[in-house]
């Protein structure tokens, strides 16, 4: 049953894995713990605490949350009204939901930057309207707008899939001991996908968290997110040290984050893929 | 006799165009064992569903307890039902379950533990209240289900084949505790099944179906001796249908030999079809049989013997204690007692019958 | 009959919000004008501009290469790797799953930041690095999209094939292959999109002169965007509607598709 010789078909994987994601890692740590001349240092840990860092962490911090409460807030009713069409139409209204996903990340942002700049396609439309132009490029506001647009399938589809998993029959049960729709929504639909909304919340916190990408070319340098502060370091003055201090207190944050929601969704069965 | 609980007054339902019930009519009376039998597609399953309200028909009334109901929720009607896979909540435990239907009319805590030792007292699961629904087995589950239904004290329990995905051994066994079940509580239940033997064995009341109408209602006896016509016969147990020419009162031609049966009313010279069952079918020396034939089969099936006989064309399935090898020249005897004799159909409604022979 | 409409709607608005971006990007690449708000007419220049562009057909055949290569690699290792642990004991498969996913949902910054790390100190940053970094992202997903299918596969079929005298060899591309190869195929294509779409990993790792489309786009943006972009952006999205169309769709296309 267990056969050795088969195990060691995913030797060449472990080795790959060792080689390219746990020396980096460590890597990382060593930078972090160290001082330009090699020694041991908390220092590049420590400086989280200056207050530009810790600025840009909240800020960060502010920003995932909203972005992955509006993502959940519009997906919730989207899953379920997607999960109620007909059979027929609905493999293909969900394609309809994915596909702006499958277009290039920078592309999309590329797209936002055209809607929102002062003379962009929004503004222009308000003004023929005669409404009061839209301001908010290279502000917060962009950015979060952006990552919506971004990360807003990675929290349709793990819902839409846990949904789609509740049988009839349970929702049946449920109205047949009693139970009227608020009921069944409060102790039936929510509790049952809630793994699925767990799942979304991790897909999309953690990129909203960690992208600079996006606060980068919508935040007009205005943004500055821990995900900017970090690329900085690293790419433009070259203070790998301090870069990975703090990096490593970022992966923390992401860890942390990742063992909350799996601590609250034991079950975390429905992933995207 | 007990009044009636739930009347279904021409009751029409269809699906994309095709009817799956036809004014069907049908009362339960109060404590009544009833079971709707019929193969898949007969449309009993849509009875059941439009009872407990999760289907409304396009036309005709569900009266209960002489209200209409027909447009009611579920949730608002005074009967439960007992899902086909059990439907358990997967993300509460066996207590939780049980006490769904309580929490929601409110009753204090006391009287929901109260109820949820009853109940699994009733079912024979004991001590269970902690425990994941999925580490139950397909008996056990099932017996939750009834649970979660009965606490509620419905009037009537509707049953959707619940013991379709349980092996034969277990089924047998839960028929036994469904009938015991249904004299301790005193309440309806409705059973819905496409296994004769099942609803043979536990109901008070049989409504065979087919094709979205109501072939036969009676008592499991009154279904299996005296069918009302081929499809019912057919579908209850095995038979020999034969076309049949009623010559006169007590006088039927089958396969050009004229047998005295205790038939009346046909008319003369009215095609009938016939019905004997294997049973019933004597097999005596050739010069004393009715007509003659050879045996063709000879299977053992432990309590008796299932031999086949080529007689005048026709294949007599025949069940006796008596061994008669293959090729073995043999005469037939049917008793006049055990002869049935049933109208050809002629109304639409009827056609249903030929279909499935 | 409210409620329903009130669903149209809400999807109607989720629906505009979702393609509005693409459907600008997409009128612009036909707009002959230098501003972008007015329409100046119909043209297919930016088209025929950005096919005479040398740095971004560059760029397109850097990221085509990149992706079909890294997409190529890890569809093999990752394929390796789900029958290595498909044979595993139940406790050593639970482990490899999770340390499966920890690159999944790590944070693209820190995977790429401390890949770079990496390279910088024993080797140069150029075309290589690149690949590498985008073979180490994309095994999890061929993992992911093959071990389902295994797990789904009949054990007793691949047995019966060596009990009638198959070497594990035969049985494997007999028995087995035809039950994963949906699983491969859709592994293959979700490693060469996310590689295609992948910006934060290749700007980290990437060398000097050497572009994908994602760190071309993300220079010009920050200079000024150039109209040759949206016809690029639309030629994009079209490749996206077909790749998606075909997963979705085509042979490979099974309701199981979501399971994990």
């Amino acid at each position: 049953m267990y056969n050795l010789k088969r195990q060691l078909l995913a030797g060449p994987y472990l080795l790959w894995m060792a080689g390219f994601i746990l020396l980096p890692v460590i890597m990382i740590l060593y930078y972090a713990f160290t001082t330009t001349s090699g020694h041991f240092t908390l220092l590049n840990i420590s400086s989280i605490f200056a207050s530009i860092h810790l600025k840009s962490l909240f800020l960060s911090l502010k920003l995932a949350l909203i972005c992955t409460g509006v993502c959940l807030l519009l997906s919730y009713p989207l899953a379920m009204i997607l999960n109620k069409m007909k059979e027929k139409s609905q493999g293909f209204i969900v394609f309809i939901f994915i596909l702006p996903m499958w277009m290039n990340f920078m592309l999309r942002i590329l797209a936002w930057k055209l809607l929102l700049s002062n003379n962009g396609v929004i503004n222009t439309l308000l003004e023929a309207l005669g409404l009061p132009a839209l301001d908010i490029l290279n502000t917060p506001s962009a950015v979060v707008f952006c990552m919506v647009y971004d990360f807003l399938p990675f929290m349709i589809l793990p819902i839409y899939n846990a949904m789609a998993r509740i049988e009839d029959d349970i929702l049946e049960a449920a109205s047949d001991l009693g139970a009227g729709a608020v009921t069944v929504f409060f102790k039936i639909i929510v509790p049952l996908t809630m793994p699925g909304v767990i799942s979304g919340i991790t897909m999309v916190f953690v990129p909203a968290l960690t992208s600079f990408a996006i606060s980068d070319l919508l935040g007009g340098g205005k943004v500055l997110l821990i995900g900017n502060v970090i690329e900085q370091a690293f790419m433009q003055e070259y203070n790998w040290n301090l870069g990975s201090g703090l990096s490593l207190v970022l992966m923390i944050f992401v860890i942390a984050s990742m063992a909350l929601m799996s601590a609250k969704g034991e079950e975390g069965g429905a992933g995207v893929w | 006799m007990s009044k009636r609980l739930i009347d279904l007054q021409h009751i029409t339902k269809s699906y994309e165009g095709q009817t799956i019930l036809d004014d069907l009519n049908l009362y339960i009376r109060e404590n009544e064992f009833l079971t709707l039998l019929g193969p898949s597609g007969c449309g009993k399953t849509t009875t059941l569903r439009i009872i407990g309200g999760f289907e409304t028909p396009d036309m005709g009334n569900v009266i209960f307890d002489g209200k209409n109901i027909t447009s009611l929720a579920p949730n608002e009607r005074q009967l439960n039902t007992v899902f086909q896979k059990y439907a358990l909540f997967p993300h509460m435990s066996i207590a939780e379950n049980i006490a769904f239907g309580l929490k929601i009319k409110k009753k204090s805590k006391a009287y929901i533990d109260d109820k949820i030792k009853y109940a699994l007292k009733l079912v024979n699961l004991e001590g269970f209240e902690k425990r994941s629904v999925d580490s139950l087995s397909g008996g056990q589950q099932q017996r939750i289900a009834i649970a979660r239904a009965i606490v509620n004290e419905p009037k009537v329990l509707l049953l959707d084949e619940p013991l379709g995905a349980l092996d034969l051994k277990l089924r047998q066994d839960m028929q036994y505790e469904l009938i015991r079940l249904k004299n301790e509580l005193g309440i309806t239940f409705i059973y819905v099944t496409h296994d004769q033997e099942e609803a043979l064995t536990m109901s008070d009341t049989i409504v065979v179906m087919n094709q979205g109408y109501i072939q036969q209602i009676g008592t499991p006896e009154d279904i299996y001796n005296e069918p009302t016509n081929a499809f019912v016969a057919d579908f209850i147990g095995e038979s020999n249908i034969m076309d049949g020419i009623m010559i006169k009162d007590r006088l039927v031609n089958i396969l050009d030999v004229n047998f005295p049966c205790v038939d009346e009313g046909f008319g003369n010279h009215v095609p009938v079809d016939v019905v004997i069952r294997p049973e019933d079918v004597e097999l005596v020396d050739p010069e004393s049989g009715m007509l003659e034939g050879d045996v063709t089969s000879l299977i053992f099936k432990g309590v008796h013997w299932e031999i086949e006989v080529l007689a005048h064309g026709f294949e007599w399935l025949v069940q006796t204690t008596q061994m008669h090898p293959v090729g073995s020249h043999v005469g037939i005897r049917v008793d006049p007692f055990n002869i049935q004799i049933m109208n050809k159909p002629e109304s639409s409604d009827e056609k249903a019958v030929e279909s499935d022979v | 009959m409210v409620k329903k409409s009130t669903e149209r709607v809400y999807l109607a608005l989720i629906f505009l919000f979702l393609y509005l971006p693409i459907l600008v990007l997409i009128v612009l690449s036909f707009n002959d004008s230098k501003t972008r708000v007015q329409w100046g007419g119909f043209t297919l220049k930016w088209y025929q501009k950005l096919f005479s562009s040398g740095p971004i057909m560059e760029a397109f055949f850097t990221t085509l290469l990149i992706s079909l290569a890294s997409a190529v690699i890890s569809t093999l290792l990752g394929m390796l790797a789900a029958l290595g642990i498909d044979a595993m004991k139940k406790r050593n498969q639970a482990i490899m799953i999770g340390a499966t996913n920890i690159p999944l949902l790590n944070a693209d910054i820190v995977t790429g930041l401390s890949m770079m790390l990496l390279f910088v100190r024993f080797t140069q940053l150029g075309l290589t690095t690149v690949l590498i970094a985008h073979i180490t992202f994309n095994i999890p997903y061929v993992i992911l999209n093959v071990l389902p299918k295994l797990k789904q596969s009949s054990r007793t079929a691949y047995e019966a094939a060596l009990d009638l005298g198959a070497t594990p060899l035969y049985a494997f591309f007999k028995i087995i292959w035809p039950q994963i190869c949906p699983g491969v195929f859709s592994g293959f294509l979700m490693a060469m999109t996310m590689s295609l779409d992948d910006f934060s990993i290749t700007y980290f790792t990437k060398g000097a002169g050497i572009n994908t489309l994602s760190t071309m786009i993300y220079t010009e943006m920050r200079k000024g965007i150039r109209p040759e972009m949206y016809a690029l952006s639309t030629i994009l999205f079209l490749l996206a509607l077909v790749l998606l169309l075909f997963m979705n769709f085509g042979p490979s296309a099974h309701k199981d598709k979501n399971r994990n």
